[in-house]
């Protein structure tokens, strides 16, 4: 036994050009920026205003930050494997080896699961959720933030592995026996493992925390059937994550003590059973696909309603198909492997229960139209991803419909009409939703709006490559191309392959196209500057505060007496065609106090988690003693609030006026 | 809406596309069944779909904030006529295409026997690391990364895994299953015609992945009779000790075949992964099709 466990030069891969060049950029990118930082003074304000804070807007921005730049990554994997099917298809072996194709793929999707899709819908909540219920932040303001720096832990992870050892080559969902030590006797399984049992316990921790928010910190006189329908569709989401994640949880925890201590949970031998990881993996699985598609429905909505100003249409049937879709989504997981033998009953009714859920996602889709129907629908960049949202999810649920199909199931399974079909409902249901709600709520974040034809252009790059890159799947699929496959000799394949690698590359200038939105509005952010608080004509409450919103969110709690609360106030004010007497009398207000408590445990964590990976159990040790003085620490700190005085609050609502308060 | 019909533009291009080879080109009554369901339910399902995508497009392009001759209805909000409808659609048509579940599930049950007048051969199929085996119980004979079957003549499978989870896939003669360790799946097909038929592994299985497929060659009957007689006169015998040689991680391997092998094998190769009394598996043997 060593002092560092299996830790040594061997596992820095110096002998593959391609990852040591990866490694190599990625470690000056983030040495100049760390640099930069230092050197123009920006550590103190990062450290005080961003790192430490418990401010539920700053956390929402620092998840949608991070979920952005993972996008990148998991970008550049989807690309390189592409590049690697639409060469290595006619015969040849590619540029990519088995071993690293597969950890790519592995990666690709871990990480936009993980990564992308669920910080960026969480970091949205995170944002969106106090200010549209009327609160002043989330009901424990530092367990968000551990939340969030838990999930960086898990982040950093997984990008170390791309330099020190390997990540895992067993698929995203890591089934046994391949993941089990006998066959993946490597540290790769071990990285997934642990970094996503860290971030898995940030998401945990934020669904306790929005579960609570929504039920306990609603504006007075805002009833359930009065919230907006993205706090529902939050609802839902919060609840399923509560529910969901402890089993994977629980899960990973078999597969480590298989994988650490010998036991035999998922091994070949001894009683071990795969099909007891399979059916968990997606009790867990088929949930987060909702987890991540009803928050993005409830964006949807709420571009809908503003965009054409009109009410949602059919709020009832809205929050109904969403608890019922909440319901529902714990009764199909079985589809995801109809292929594995079971009976023709379980089957036939894990069939059905999967079309089901077609039902209320198909009431949603209507609702969004009879929205638009008689309203005055303004095409801003929101509306195109959700028009474009909808044209194309709809497909998307075709092909999910065929999939419930037992018997279409077992011809298409594990194809990469699978791989098309899943990339068919969450880019549309999760991303073009996120980018939907970057769009609308970026104005209330930063006090400027995006730039409109760069977004534009970043929208229909996104739409068009979305089809190239997917629809020729589907096609490969159907003559039978097995979803994972380093290299084949089957040319008839090959010029479909080609044209979604075109469709990827027309991705990548949508990206290219978003980045150029930020920068140029960054650049021109004058001329872009919101002074309302209500750039888009808004409904909910959000918009009835400053952009960006204080620190305290409202200077007055808000009353509400009606759905959409703002959009009500401000007709009115309207009708009686006088501006309210704005008040002047402000009562102190109470905000949580920063903390670094997120921060440090996060570090202690990341340091646990790869000495764990690595068996260097006295770093473990050390790692996990220090987590738990940080949190003890914070337990038995003297000071959890501190007090904004009146003074300031009055100071900058008169440099913040907004014209319709409530 | 271009870009919205695109994908049905592409999807009837893949059917013409996939013509040649895989799912839309069956060429026995499992896949052919299998086919007519995927037709039946995406034709149920455009009928559905191409009218939402529609309405979707013309409704907010009519209702666009400059068109002056779109009337504004803020306060339309609820009808419950719509409400009916938009509840009532989705579920007809899921009510349709559950009723295609139910049946197909019943009726394409992987281990359901082919009704056939011709006495079924029963092939055991083991999935290796990076290869096939099958094994002929009946005949006597083995061969791997190759599955020579009497064109007109039902195939009974059991398969089992040596350790990794894989998957058996043949698209043009029927659905995939898994191969487990220390299970049994069941599978049936039958090649009409004649013919060579790309079959695979569907489940990922680690670096050999890739090479993992094989073919299956749908003879006429005396030729088939000819490929056993030749294959019993020549090569080697699968007894435990060739098995263990067989079952080292190889990948891309040439197609061979024993003249005999060794009886009871499949059920020791199943056996080997479990060695422990698995009480609470045998308690409930019908579980699940994979029966341990």
């Amino acid at each position: 036994m060593t002092l560092l466990g299996k830790l040594d030069w061997s596992a820095v891969p110096f002998d593959q050009p391609i990852i040591m060049g990866t490694v190599g950029g990625m470690v000056v990118a983030i040495v100049s920026i760390l640099s930069l930082v230092t050197l123009k003074g920006y550590v103190p304000y990062l450290w005080r205003e961003w790192i430490t804070s418990v401010d539920h807007k700053r956390v929402g921005v620092m998840y949608i930050v991070l979920a952005l730049v993972m996008l990148l990554r998991g970008f550049a994997d989807a690309i390189m494997m592409r590049t690697q099917q639409a060469i290595a298809s006619g015969g040849g072996q590619g540029y990519l080896p088995p071993e690293h194709f597969d950890q790519i793929f592995s990666a690709h999707g871990t990480i936009m699961i993980f990564f992308v899709a669920m910080p960026l819908v969480i970091g949205l909540m995170n944002f969106v959720v106090p200010l549209q219920l009327g609160a002043r932040d989330v009901a424990f303001p530092t367990m968000n933030s551990i939340s969030f720096w838990l999930t960086a832990s898990g982040v950093l992870l997984i990008n170390v592995s791309l330099g020190i050892g390997e990540f895992a080559k067993t698929g995203w969902f890591a089934y046994p026996p391949l993941s089990e030590l006998q066959f993946s006797p490597g540290v790769g399984v071990d990285y997934y493992l642990w970094s996503l049992q860290l971030s898995g316990i940030g998401t945990l921790l934020s669904g306790v925390n929005f579960v609570t928010t929504i039920l306990k910190m609603r504006a007075p006189g805002m009833g359930y059937m009065r919230m907006p329908v993205f706090c529902w569709t939050a609802l839902a989401s919060n609840l399923l994550m509560v529910a969901a994640f402890p089993v994977l949880t629980a899960l990973f925890a078999m597969l480590l003590l298989d994988r650490y201590l010998g036991f035999h949970f998922f091994t070949v031998d001894a009683g071990g059973n795969v099909m007891m990881y399979v059916n968990l993996f997606w009790v867990w699985g088929h949930p987060e696909v909702y987890i991540l598609v009803l928050p993005a429905f409830g964006i949807y909505s709420e571009v809908a309603a503003t965009f054409s100003e009109k009410p949602l249409f059919g709020y009832r049937s809205m929050v109904l198909a969403t608890m019922a879709i909440c319901v529902l989504s714990y009764t199909v997981w079985l589809h995801h492997f109809f292929t594995m033998g079971a009976s023709a009953n379980i089957n036939a009714f894990f069939g059905i229960t999967s079309m089901i859920i077609g039902v209320p996602t198909g009431v949603k889709v209507f609702n969004w139209m009879f929205t638009m129907y008689g309203g005055r629908v303004r095409f801003t960049v929101p509306v195109l991803w959700t028009i474009g949202f909808i044209v194309t999810f709809v497909f998307g649920g075709l092909t999910g419909v065929l999939l419930a199909l037992p018997p279409v199931d077992w011809q298409v399974h594990n194809t990469l009409f699978l791989v098309a079909h899943f990339h068919h409902v969450i880019i549309p249901g999760v991303l073009f939703g996120a980018f939907a709600g970057y769009n609308y709520w970026f104005p209330k974040a930063f006090g400027f709006k995006l730039d409109e034809s760069w977004g534009k252009a970043a929208f229909w790059c996104w739409f068009i490559g979305f089809h190239l890159a997917f629809m020729p799947l589907y096609v490969t699929g159907l003559m039978g191309m097995p979803r994972r496959l380093q290299h084949s000799d089957v040319l008839a394949w090959q010029p479909w392959l080609w044209i979604a690698e075109a469709g990827a590359v027309i991705i990548l200038a949508g990206i290219a196209c978003q980045i150029g939105q930020l920068v140029v509005s960054i650049r021109n952010r004058e001329n872009l500057r919101d002074t309302t608080g209500d750039p888009w004509n808004g409904r909910t409450l959000e918009w009835a505060t400053a952009s960006p919103p204080p620190a305290w969110n409202f200077a007055v709690q808000p009353r509400v007496h009606e759905i959409d609360a703002f959009w009500a106030q401000k007709q009115r004010v309207l009708a009686r065609q006088d501006l309210p007497v704005r008040q002047r009398e402000y009562a102190p207000i109470e905000v949580p106090k920063n903390s670094p408590t997120g921060f440090i445990t996060a570090f202690f964590s990341v340091v646990t988690g790869f000495a764990l990976i690595w068996h260097i159990w006295w770093i473990a040790g050390l790692g996990l003693l220090g987590a738990a003085v940080t949190l003890l620490a914070f337990m038995f700190r003297a000071q959890a609030e501190v007090e904004i005085s009146a003074e300031q609050i009055d100071l900058f609502n008169r440099a913040h006026p907004v014209e319709v308060s409530l | 809406m271009r870009y919205g019909l695109l994908a049905v533009v592409l999807i009837s291009a893949s059917m013409l596309g996939g013509c040649s080879e895989g799912v839309l080109d069956p060429k026995g009554p499992i896949a052919f069944a299998e086919r007519q369901i995927l037709f039946n339910a995406t034709g149920i399902m455009l009928a559905i779909v191409i009218p939402v995508v529609i309405a979707t497009l013309g409704v907010a392009f009519w209702f666009r904030a400059s068109n002056e001759r779109a009337r504004y209805r803020p306060d339309f909000v609820y009808s419950g006529r719509i409400e009916m409808l938009v509840w009532s659609i989705p579920l007809m048509t899921v009510l349709l295409t559950g009723t295609v579940a139910w049946v197909g599930a019943y009726d394409l049950d992987p281990p359901k026997p082919i009704a056939s007048s011709t006495k079924p051969i029963k092939v055991q199929a083991i999935s290796l690391d990076w290869k096939w085996l099958f094994i002929y119980p009946e005949l006597g004979v083995a061969s791997v990364n190759q599955l020579p079957i009497p064109a007109g003549t039902p195939v009974s499978f059991e398969l089992t895994s040596s350790g990794v989870m894989n998957s058996f896939f043949v698209p043009q003669l029927a659905g995939q299953i898994y191969t487990m360790a220390g299970m049994v799946t069941r599978l049936n097909f039958q090649a009409d015609f004649p013919g060579t038929y790309r079959g695979m592994s569907a489940n990922f299985s680690g670096d050999g992945f890739a090479d993992m497929h094989f073919n299956v060659d749908a003879l006429p009957p005396e030729r088939f009779a000819q490929w056993v007689a030749s294959t019993r006169s020549a090569g080697l015998a699968l007894d435990s000790k060739s098995y263990a040689d067989l079952a080292r991680p190889s990948a891309a391997v040439t197609p061979f075949t024993f003249h005999s092998v060794a009886p009871g094998l499949f059920d020791n190769i199943r056996m080997s992964s479990m060695r422990s009394d698995d009480a609470l598996c045998q308690s409930y043997p019908n579980s699940m099709r994979a029966e341990k």
